[in-house]
């Protein structure tokens, strides 16, 4: 498909028209802009720097039932996924589709996650690029990623000021940008060429970075190293850093019942919890936030590139930006690198 | 293909309890309510699986028979927390669900040949058990088969009447103790690993495996380095918090090793190099 124009007038009708599938876009809900199921394009808020909280909920669930059971029955009913129906992000940022395509390796490896997977199936993704990088904190571009990248997204939409550039990028994307076609015109000469320039400026404007090249093979040699608990020291344990990281995958899961009627569920979890890692006899593995900081940094930076070949940080900044007690990852990784 | 968070029901058979006392341990002697089930089912001895009640939660434990074993699985389970007692309630005629099996098994056909020493200690003779069988059952295709084993008293011992008929029958060397001294105890008086040392075993040709608490698998593993096995022919077993027991949900490894998946069996060559192996 040649490249399309959205013009800004038409987005809400647009949006209209998408709202026929399960719909989520960025919306503001007190002084936080998150991914919402919108019904009216009026609840939509596309000028938004990133969302505060990553879209990731829309394939993984903050909790999700995995099958229904009635006490004293032992007969379980399996969730159907399939139900839920066509899905559409509608203007996520690249790095946030970046972070699917990272955790699909985790829930495609070996067991599939029929969950997961068949929620990612259904859903197709409509970036925005970041012409301008959201975030003092952005550093994307040293953790493999784009201010304006297309990895993952099925459509890729630049603001070129009264409109969109409409870039399709799969299959899926075109078929998405057909339902919207009436909404859309050709894209004028020097449109795409435009597009092209911004995100060479965007990519210029990430104002942070880390040079991540060989902390894979460094970081286990830091095992005993004193910086875990200069890192660590302030750190309250609150778990924000994980629940509102597009890559972190850990859940648990629970036994809900009530009455008769009961649910097993699973919901997000985070690694900087003392109940993660907690043996029923009592004993813990990692019984303190240096420990568990320790293996946070460790999993994505070393582990998980160890298993999948790919870092599990997409560089979107919100660990940092929302850290109470603001703690920085990019801090952390420095005296990684000088150790 | 089939979803790998609904397990399957099981009917159980038959239960006894193995060691008394406010962590007793249970044995649950169980065959799948649907007999299709039978022909996926396949595990090897070192293997896992989630257990659980619906409407309390599921806990891994390790399968503590030997699929020469068959008909049947065996969990020997120790009531410790809130899924274990709720296990514990059950008996005979009642049901509850398994999935699995999980993880990696020990390297038996790797083993044909040699001779195996188990050293266990409390219900770490649990994913020992199967080794024992397994070997017992194929007697022909290993060497000697040397059982060390020790719990605080004779009456936390699992397995009794399993080590009494070893020690009558002549082709496994049986070697028990207790922590401490008691009336009309034959064997050994002492900790394991002492007993180990005791015992002696001869690296030539061996394999030693391991499993018990953290404290004596850290001086099993000094002893068996002095007696001059080397960390290639030591194995253990791993345990940590799981949830998933398919390698997604996150919390159980040990550095970069995910217990559920690429454990529990390790051999310490590999734990080695793991700082967090033994936290």
């Amino acid at each position: 498909m040649a490249d399309k124009i959205l013009k800004k007038e038409k987005t809400a009708e647009a949006l209209k028209e998408l709202a026929k599938f399960r719909l989520f876009a960025p919306a503001r809900s007190d002084d936080v802009v998150l991914f919402r199921q919108i019904e009216d394009p009026s609840e939509a808020f596309l000028e938004y720097g990133n969302s505060t909280v990553p879209p990731k909920k829309v394939v993984f669930p903050q909790t999700e039932t995995l099958f229904r059971f009635r006490l004293g029955d032992p007969e379980l009913k399996e969730k159907s996924v399939e139900e839920e129906g066509t899905t559409v992000i509608f203007g996520l940022r690249p790095c946030d589709a970046r972070a699917m395509a990272i955790v699909d390796n985790l829930f495609g490896w070996d067991y599939d996650d029929p969950y997961y997977l068949k929620r990612r199936e259904l859903t197709t993704l409509v970036g925005m690029g970041c012409v301008n990088p959201p975030s003092v904190n952005c550093f994307c571009t040293s953790v493999g990623g784009e201010p304006c990248g297309t990895e993952n997204l099925d459509l890729l939409l630049t603001d070129l000021g009264e409109e969109y550039l409409v870039k399709a990028l799969t299959d899926k994307g075109e078929k998405l940008a057909e339902t919207i076609g009436s909404f859309l015109e050709d894209a004028p000469e020097g449109a795409t060429a435009r597009a092209e320039e911004l995100a060479i400026a965007a990519r210029e404007a990430v104002s942070r970075s880390i040079d991540t090249a060989g902390i894979q093979e460094k970081l286990p040699t830091l095992w005993e190293s004193p910086l875990w608990k200069e890192v660590s020291a302030a750190c309250l344990g609150c778990g924000i850093c994980t629940y509102l990281c597009p890559t972190c995958h850990c859940f648990d899961i629970q036994d809900e019942v009530e009455d008769v009627e009961g649910r097993r569920c699973r919901m997000w979890d985070s690694c900087m919890f003392r109940e993660y890692t907690l043996h029923a006899s009592g004993h813990n593995p990692r019984p303190t936030r240096r420990e568990r900081t320790r293996n946070r940094i460790s999993h994505k930076y070393s582990y998980f590139p160890g298993k999948f070949g790919v870092i599990a940080c997409v560089g979107c900044g919100r660990c940092i930006n929302l850290c109470p007690v603001n703690i920085d990852i990019l801090e952390i990784l420095g005296k990684v690198v000088e150790a | 293909m089939k979803n790998p968070y609904i397990p399957y029901l099981v009917n159980i058979l038959d239960t006894w309890y193995e060691a008394p006392g406010d962590r007793c341990i249970k044995t649950f002697k169980v065959t799948f309510a649907d007999p299709a089930v039978w022909d996926v089912w396949s595990h090897r001895p070192g293997q896992c699986a989630m257990v659980g009640i619906p409407g309390v939660g599921e806990s891994m434990f390790c399968v503590s028979s030997s699929p020469t074993e068959k008909g049947y699985l065996r969990f020997s389970i120790m009531k410790t927390g809130k899924n274990t007692t709720a296990l514990h309630e059950l008996e005979a005629g009642d049901q509850f669900y398994v999935r699995g099996p999980y993880g990696n098994t020990f390297p038996l056909d790797e083993w044909k040949g040699k001779n195996i020493i188990t050293i266990g200690g409390g219900i770490g003779q649990a994913p020992l058990r199967p080794v024992i069988q397994y070997i017992r059952d194929n007697r022909d295709d290993y060497g000697e088969l040397t059982v060390i084993y020790g719990a605080r008293t004779s009456a936390d011992h699992c397995f009794k009447d399993e080590f009494e008929e070893m020690n009558a029958c002549g082709d496994v060397c049986c070697h028990l103790s207790v922590d401490v001294e008691e009336e009309n105890w034959p064997h050994f008086v002492g900790f394991v690993p002492q007993l180990l040392m005791e015992v002696e075993p001869k690296p030539d040709n061996a394999i030693a495996v391991t499993c018990g608490p953290p404290i004596m698998i850290k001086f099993v593993l000094q002893n068996l380095e002095k007696l001059g096995f080397q960390p290639e022919q030591v194995y253990t077993t791993l345990e940590n918090r799981m949830k998933c027991g398919i390698g997604k949900c996150g919390r159980c490894n040990a550095g970069p090793l995910y217990v559920c998946k690429d454990g529990p069996v390790f051999s310490y060559a590999q734990l080695k190099e793991v700082p967090e192996a033994f936290a």
